[in-house]
């Protein structure tokens, strides 16, 4: 269960080493692999992409880095979780924890004794619309490195002996998310939003799911989704074109050609104006509202990523940071954000506020919501927005693995290798009109799915 | 803990090509504060960070939670700054910014673009000495710290677990309690027990600057001069806090809640810190937790995990960043039809027979190669080299010893860790932890009702 789960403070048990124990002054949010978009512009050595296509005709973009003496390399196939078969949630989450344990001639035990005695970082992870991979080595042990991960993507061995194990890690993480209010509260909202699509369905499975998964699956999966015309890489470090070009090859060359992807149709959430309550008997009410938002290709997205900063993106002065926490002391953690789905584009806030008051909260977040969508930011927000949105950009591409993830993004998202120079003129030209546009367009967004977990005083009738 | 200590000149335990660490420069200003700076020049961007050596254990009884609370309060504005006036300007400048408290350090940061450095050390040298505070900030605010509270411990059976296991391992050092305070302390915290922390340990001689990025350390001296320089030194109590007694007994917590649907086994044990242990001691600790508990090659997940099958997950830890006596901790989370006392009674057995044995030679090798190249990798993030040399200073390292970390790790040989793991991996200093749901089957781990309104 190497996932890069989020992380939480304390985490301690179950973390490959300690957490440090600290408290901080707001929770650095770490939203999922979801396209959580907005990259953002650099200036620096960050523009210099090079898009590298391998003699066997694999493109990757690469940003070569020879200060520090490793690789980081970031992809992803399309066609994750919502490719699992409609009975089976789980298949590709379970697959991408199996993948780089024991593969080719090796079996588990001896996959991962090669992974740690070349101190290398691999792991996959599934979210609802993509696998992802990501690749941390030395340079001295690139052949190395990019051998195993070919093992891992083209012959996988999916062994009883793993896959019974991976599967036993898979349904204790399940029984613990299964009363953790965070996780019944997502879950909660996507399966009403989605009940005929799936995206409904949990992308780890359920407890039921997970036992019957069999190892045809785990292969049917592999061979239908793993695939040269669905791969997007990007890596950044100490390695050349050439040099590149011939791991692409040793690692991705011996994939099929095409994958074979059942189709996802367009979505829209459901139930929108309704409250759900799941009882559970702690002391703070866990609130998740979503709603309606904008897919990353919509022409209005930028405009309502704006508008979005301006209510409950900005840590600190954000319209819900100040009403929520600020003035009233409801909520240590009150933020908003947009999830833009391959096939829909959401919307959501959540907080998480003492039962008594949770009724408060929820209130407040869907006045504020209205009041933006109706009567839109001041001048002075949107000048201070894009202040900071495009002053912050270069903070996303100061380690190599965000760097290599900004670039996988956007090469998933279609964006164009000349995005990151283009990105801070966009958020720039965003007019007041723009936002009142946008809004417009999303004035559903006043209402929102409304899903509490807890004893909210108030909500749950008892 | 590894990563935190690691850090630097990571190259002395790896083969070939990798040079050096990065080169610190670390300079004294005359009122006291301590500067280290950090170069980073890939982007052209710093990271800016005040540490300030007071955490939650330098706390005077009853009054848990004031160290976590001041910390929140250091946001609202001083005798010069209005309120939010500091973030935004953040803000605006593009920049982020958080803080964090822990048992023995709390600290304030801003990651900027390089140019804008100076602003952001006017704004917090200004805050070191000139904070101004009302009920009207401090009363809703200590409502957030309550949420927070809420949040991360009193909503987590797990984490009340944790709790108790830190606050049962220590007797009578103030680790025992937990940073962000006592739920019923924390309600009676205010104003005046807030400014009289802050009165007793900000100064800049209590303080060191880490400035990580794209700049000149001549150029952060000199900016650290015309602002930070201009805050007097003050006199800062030394710490001298109670210290713990060689512990006697194996104690046990137990925390049973219907909502706990995964049960799990934790084991602490109190053993030195970097600050506290002897020769390579904490260094051999170190390896200890990574032979035991690093990944599917660490012995807890091969032997429960794989080889009895008992376990679903196992884990080992060693927090050596501490300025006194800190934990090593080993944890498993059974598979169903497991019961907790076969899968401590395993995971003892696997714990026993590391301290018989020691390490071979081969197990000991991977797990320094680990360690080292966590040392290369940190390098990667001018915020992670931030922390970890802050954090070092905090908890009483120098510089120096950060960066000869890769070489001490490199000597530490298998009768070391065998030595350390035998004085100090011993039940009479350990609390054991169950995590689990009450027996009763009437109560369903998982509650399920469900109301649609409208």
């Amino acid at each position: 269960m190497r996932r890069s789960a989020s992380v939480y403070w304390n985490g301690i048990f179950f973390g490959p080493r300690a957490v440090l124990p600290v408290l901080g002054r707001i929770l650095l949010l770490v939203l999922m692999s979801l396209s959580l978009v907005s990259p953002a512009a650099a200036q620096s050595q960050t523009t210099r992409i090079t898009r590298v296509v391998s003699p066997g005709g694999i493109e990757a973009w690469l940003v070569r880095d020879t200060t520090l003496p490793l690789i980081a390399m970031e992809f992803a196939f399309r066609g994750g979780a919502a490719q699992d078969p409609p009975a089976t949630p789980g298949v590709a989450s379970l697959t991408a924890s199996l993948l780089d344990e024991g593969a080719g001639d090796l079996d588990a035990a001896a996959f991962q004794r090669k992974v740690a005695d070349l101190a290398m970082e691999i792991s996959f992870d599934a979210n609802r619309d993509e696998l992802r991979g990501s690749l941390r080595t030395l340079g001295e042990n690139r052949d190395a490195a990019f051998d195993l991960l070919r093992l891992a993507v083209t012959a996988p061995r999916f062994d009883e002996e793993a896959v019974e194990r991976i599967r036993a890690a898979q349904l204790a993480s399940l029984r613990r998310r299964s009363t953790d209010p965070n996780s019944l509260a997502s879950e909660r909202w996507f399966a009403l939003a989605f009940p005929d699509h799936a995206y409904g369905r949990p992308v780890d499975g359920t407890l039921a799911s997970v036992p019957t998964i069999t190892q045809a699956d785990l292969q049917t999966f592999t061979r239908n989704t793993l695939a040269r015309d669905t791969l997007k890489v990007a890596v950044v470090g100490d390695i050349g074109p050439e040099e590149l070009g011939r791991e692409l090859d040793r690692a991705f060359g011996a994939l099929p050609a095409k994958a074979t992807l059942r189709p996802v149709a367009d979505v829209a959430p459901k139930g929108i104006g309704t409250v759900d309550v799941i009882p559970l008997n702690i002391p703070q009410s866990v609130v998740l509202m979503g709603t309606t938002g904008l897919e990353r290709k919509d022409d209005d997205f930028i405009p309502a990523y704006v508008l979005n900063h301006i209510l409950g993106g900005s840590a600190f002065s954000s319209r819900l940071f100040k009403e929520v926490r600020e003035a009233r002391g409801l909520a240590y953690s009150v933020y908003s954000y947009q999830v833009a789905l391959e096939h829909v584009g959401l919307w959501f806030a959540g907080t998480a506020t003492k039962n008594e008051r949770a009724g408060d909260s929820i209130r407040i977040i869907g006045d504020e919501f209205r009041k933006i969508l109706d009567e839109g930011p001041t001048q002075t927000e949107l000048d201070e927005a894009k202040s900071y949105l495009t002053g912050s950009y270069a903070l996303r591409f100061d380690t190599s693995s965000k760097i290599a993830g900004q670039l996988l993004q956007i090469q998933i998202d279609d964006l164009g290798i000349d995005y990151i120079d283009r990105r801070n003129a966009l958020i720039e030209a965003v007019t007041l009109d723009d936002l009142r546009r946008a809004a417009h367009r999303l004035t559903e967004a006043a209402k929102a799915l409304t899903v509490v977990v807890g004893r909210p005083a108030g909500l749950s009738g008892g | 803990m590894a990563v935190l200590i690691a850090a630097t000149a990571a190259s002395a335990a790896l083969s070939t090509a990798q040079a050096v660490g990065p080169q610190v420069s670390e300079f004294t200003l005359d009122n006291g504060l301590k500067v280290l700076v950090i170069p980073d020049r890939r982007t052209p961007v710093v990271t800016h960070m005040v540490w300030y050596k007071v955490g939650s254990a330098d706390e005077a009884p009853g009054k848990s939670g004031i160290a976590h609370f001041l910390e929140h309060l250091m946001f609202k504005g001083t005798e010069k700054t209005p309120p939010g006036m500091f973030s935004g300007e953040v803000a605006r400048l593009g920049g982020q910014e958080n803080a964090f408290t822990s048992y023995d350090y709390t600290a304030y940061y801003q990651r900027v673009a390089k140019e804008h450095l100076e602003k952001v050390m006017n704004f917090e040298a200004d805050r070191m000495t000139g904070l101004k505070l009302t009920d009207e900030v401090v009363l809703p605010e200590r409502d957030v710290v309550l949420e927070e509270r809420r949040m991360r411990t009193d909503n987590d059976p797990g984490a009340r677990l944790a709790e108790s296991l830190q606050a049962t391992t220590y007797v009578n050092h103030p680790y025992q309690h937990p940073i962000i305070g006592w739920e019923h302390e924390i309600k009676q915290l205010n104003r005046e027990d807030a400014l009289a922390f802050y009165r007793r340990f900000y100064a800049p001689n209590n303080a060191v600057l880490v400035v990580a990025g794209d700049v000149e350390p001549e150029a952060v001296r000199a900016l650290a001069e015309k602002t930070f320089g201009q805050v007097p030194r003050a006199d800062t109590p030394p710490r001298n806090r109670p210290q713990e007694p060689e512990p006697e007994a194996h104690r046990r917590v137990s925390l049973s809640d219907p909502r706990v649907a995964q049960p799990s086994v934790q084991r602490t044990y109190l053993v030195p810190s970097y600050r506290t242990a002897t020769g390579r001691e904490a260094e051999a600790l170190d390896l200890a937790a990574q032979i035991l508990g690093g990944g599917q090659t660490g012995r807890l997940y091969r032997e429960l995990v794989v080889g009895q099958e008992l376990a679903a997950g196992t884990g080992a830890w060693y927090q050596g960043t501490s300025y006194d006596a800190t934990r090593f901790g080993v944890s498993a989370a059974p598979r169903p039809g497991v019961s907790l006392e076969t899968l401590e009674k395993a995971m003892t057995g696997v714990v026993e027979r590391f301290v018989a044995e020691g390490p071979d030679e081969l197990e000991l090798a991977r797990a320094k190669t680990r360690l080292a190249a966590d040392a290369i990798y940190a390098r990667d993030n001018q915020a992670t080299l931030a922390r970890i040399y802050g954090a070092a200073w905090a908890t009483g390292m120098s510089v120096k010893d950060v960066n000869e970390w890769p070489d001490r790790l490199k000597a530490v040989t298998a009768d070391e860790v065998k030595e350390a793991a035998k004085r100090y991996l011993q039940l009479g200093r350990a609390v054991t932890g169950y995590l689990s749901a009450p027996e009763a089957p009437a109560t369903p781990a998982k509650v399920e009702t469900r109301e649609n309104r409208s």
